[in-house]
């Protein structure tokens, strides 16, 4: 493998690897300050110590989640020198702008207030740290903003201009802060946050409700996760994927093409549920279509052309236009499992037989780990998407990586990071586990002796 | 603007070595003060709070330089590229260690997670030395700009240099006993009972070590690098960085016996931060020196970016930086005093 692979690889498995963390934490943060937020508004005292005690719980998991996003999001900031110098020399005037925003504007808040959040619940009074959680939750989702941001130009670039010698300048910080994309961006990756929070949330409430423990404990995560679910599901869909959707379409259509394994331009296109895109004859096996459905959902009528892939020269296709078009239809399978399994449990709580319906209970246990599954692949489908451009329509990828770093050490460094990533995995596992196993209950004895003390 | 950008870049790096140093200066001497449980909870409870906060600097330290100086951004990290990743390495472990040794009651999983610390505080601290020491010296820079550097070649500070080499890990150690003497003098600050005695005693004998290394340290970089006197002498006024350095040592030494420990502490900021600032004032207007033929040194002048560029960042990073002191002055405060040997019934 030539160093450009090797360093591509071990962007992707690191920042893959890194975002499993924060899309955990962005989501709860929300969770952890509506837990917070009831726990100040309710009156009858056993139903606001039990929020409070939730709170005290989830804080906790956060906590560990944070750090390792901690951990393994300072190697992202590094990796675009160390392994994409060329891309950062060309690009740093604008894209270091929105990264250096983020370490000052949301790092800062973020981290000094955790650290009140976290010790500080005998210190401040119920209200202030209440404001710590809220602050918690503003760092964090400032910081999602600033990396889309930077994501954002690299996918569709605005508010530049190019210098003799191919280097970037800002022209326009507005334009750079306004950028349709990473609104739009935004928008639908803070709520699959809140989805991948919600599941996990419901999860654990389905855990002690099957288990017959943890029973107040478990009823009120699962009400509260379903509820965030049910929303951020319903939103996912509708209207942030449908708007990212078309303006995909209309701004990267080599992309959508490749996504929907669309090889020739069409009238009336249908939409590919299940297939496998042969790269060769340049046509779907298997293939399961609904007709017209994508001309309808790009462009609102079933008879609309859909260029498809012959429309453009074979080297600007995305590279690995498989793994695109699965990541793709993974994500959009994940997604309608997710609507619908939460539709159900919505209803199922309106009525009240959620708490009871076991049935319904194993399934929203099984599907934790789902909506990280989910994430990942929307994020594979929107940079696989942009290849072969780091900077679309402009910077090739390959013109982007870090010429005097050989292959031998990149290989050195990605097997080094597989490495500790399975460490940290394993800790993770068996902290979330332990954890979880010892419930909110160990938190509500703390406090029963903290307060006889 | 170059000049601003260049200073902001050294203040904010500056505010991370005092900062960090005092959190990786605990880690990296916290087997050995710290010997009971109840000891080490406490000692951890010191920086618990903070020591995220503190990194932040350096991520922070880390953008500003990206947008400011993108093509030192890229030419140094790709041309640093293995002690960097060991860096970040060291940097995942001791994040770990600090915050899950607490989540798992077992004391094995304790143990070993006090070991992790404690191993990667030190290396992380003679890590920080050891790179600015490659900075004062310089770099093989090659005829397109870049360079890549082994992490060791003959130990010889010459045109054929390494990451290691003699002159690099003494630096290397200087850190190593002077953020220990941080990191004591943060304990007999923050710490009570046992552990703030202990911590006393190793501030004294740190002081010692930190004091001889660096009389040891000017001398030899003049050596390495005769281009440091010569920026010196060109400019005297900056003869003010050693002697505030020197005075700052005397200053710990007298106030280590007073009851308060914070005029102590804060001379201990006063000299990591002049030998620093010196260190950058040796260099500019130069970023990253070239040693051999082949290539020049990169200055701040073809490092800049875009003066429209700088100009909004001026705006937003004073605004910014202003919300960061901040946030630091309320989590300090908030956390002021003496942290408690913690009673073992009573979790927090």
């Amino acid at each position: 493998m030539n160093s450009l692979t090797l360093d591509r690889i071990q962007f992707a498995f690191t920042i893959t690897y890194h975002y499993l963390f924060p899309q955990l934490t962005m989501g709860l943060a929300l969770l952890i300050l509506i837990l917070k937020t009831l726990a100040l508004r309710t009156c009858d005292l056993e139903t606001s110590r039990n929020y409070d005690d939730s709170a005290r719980f989830w804080a906790r998991l956060f906590a560990i989640n944070f750090l390792l996003g901690v951990v393994t999001g300072v190697p992202m900031e590094f990796q675009f020198g160390t392994n994409w110098a060329e891309f950062s020399r060309r690009t740093g005037g604008v894209i270091g702008m929105p990264i250096a925003v983020e370490g000052i504007f949301s790092f800062f808040l973020e981290s000094a207030f955790l650290g009140l959040f976290l010790f500080g619940e005998k210190r401040l009074s119920q209200r202030l740290h209440w404001l710590s959680a809220f602050l918690v939750f503003l760092g964090s989702w400032i910081s999602g903003f600033f990396i889309i941001v930077t994501n954002a130009f690299m996918q569709h670039p605005v508010g530049y201009r190019i210098l003799n010698g191919g280097l970037f300048e800002v022209v326009s910080f507005r334009d750079l802060l306004l950028n349709p994309w990473a609104w739009l961006e935004y928008a639908h990756n803070m709520c699959a946050a809140v989805v991948t929070a919600s599941f996990f949330m419901s999860a654990v409430g389905a855990l002690y409700l099957l288990q017959r423990r943890q029973g107040p404990y478990g009823r009120t995560f699962l009400r509260i996760g379903v509820i965030a679910g049910m929303i951020s599901c319903t939103a996912q869909v509708f209207p942030t994927g449908d708007l990212h959707g078309k303006y995909l379409a209309k701004h990267q259509p080599a992309a959508i093409a490749a996504m929907e394994g669309l090889f020739h331009t069409e009238k009336g296109a249908g939409m590919v549920i299940v297939g496998q895109p042969n790269y060769d004859s340049e046509t779907i096996d298997n293939p399961l279509v609904v007709n017209k459905l994508l001309s309808f959902l790009i462009y609102g009528t079933t008879s609309a052309e859909v260029e498809g892939l012959d429309h453009f020269p074979k080297d600007q296709w995305p590279s690995t236009l498989p793994l695109l078009f699965y990541s793709y239809h993974i994500m959009a399978g994940l997604g309608t499992w997710f609507g619908g399994l939460m539709a159900l449990a919505t209803f199922l709580l309106w009525r009240g037989r959620l708490y009871s319906s076991r049935w319904v209970l194993w399934p929203i246990l099984l599907s934790w780990p789902l909506p990280y599954i989910a994430t990942t692949a929307g994020w594979m489908t929107a940079e696989i998407g942009r290849q072969p451009w780091i900077v679309y329509g402009l910077v090739r990828t390959a013109q982007g990586y870090s010429p005097h770093v050989s292959a031998s050490n990149d290989l050195f460094t990605l097997l080094g990071f597989l490495g500790m990533y399975s460490v940290l995995s394993l800790l993770w596992i068996i902290l979330v586990y332990s954890h979880v196993q010892s419930g909110p209950l160990v938190a509500y004895r703390n406090r029963v002796l903290s307060v006889t003390a | 603007m170059g000049s601003v950008w260049f200073w902001i870049v050294a203040l904010m790096l500056t505010t991370y070595v005092i900062l960090d140093g005092f959190d990786l200066g605990v880690g990296a001497i916290y087997l050995w003060i710290a010997r009971t449980e109840p000891e080490r909870a406490q000692a951890l409870r010191t920086i618990g709070p903070v020591w995220d906060g503190n990194e932040v600097w350096l991520v922070a330290a880390g953008g500003t330089l990206f947008f400011a100086f993108p093509l030192l951004y890229a030419r140094a990290f790709s041309g640093f590229y293995l002690p960097l990743m060991i860096v970040l390495w060291l940097l995942i472990l001791r994040g770990i260690s600090i915050e899950l040794r607490s989540h798992f009651p077992d004391p094995i999983w304790g143990r070993f997670f006090d070991g992790v610390f404690c191993f990667a505080s030190g290396l992380l601290a003679i890590f920080l030395g050891v790179a600015l020491g490659n900075v004062v010296r310089g770099v093989p820079i090659g005829p397109d700009g870049y360079f890549f550097l082994p992490l060791w070649t003959n130990l010889i500070p010459g045109p054929n240099p390494g990451i290691l080499d003699w002159y690099t890990v003494l630096g290397g150690i200087l850190a190593l006993s002077a953020l220990a003497l941080h990191g004591a003098l943060y304990l007999a600050l923050k710490a009570e009972e046992g552990l703030e005695q202990r911590a006393i005693q190793f501030a004294n004998r740190a002081w010692v070590a930190t004091v001889a290394l660096t009389t040891i340290g000017v001398p030899a970089t003049i050596l390495a690098k005769p281009a440091t006197l010569s920026s010196y002498l060109r400019h005297p006024v900056a003869f003010v960085f050693p002697l505030i350095a020197a005075s700052c040592l005397v200053v710990v030494r007298l106030t280590l016996s007073r009851d308060s420990k914070l005029p102590s502490f804060l001379a201990s900021c006063g000299y990591l931060s002049s030998m620093f600032l010196g260190a950058a004032f040796g260099l500019y207007p130069v970023l990253l020196p070239a040693v051999g033929s082949q290539g020049s040194d990169l200055t701040v002048e073809q490092a800049l970016s875009a003066p429209h560029t700088l100009h909004v960042g001026l705006v937003w990073w004073s605004a910014g930086c202003c919300l960061a002191v901040m946030y630091f002055s309320i989590v300090y405060w908030l956390f002021r005093g003496k942290v408690p040997v913690p009673d073992e019934n009573k979790e927090d």
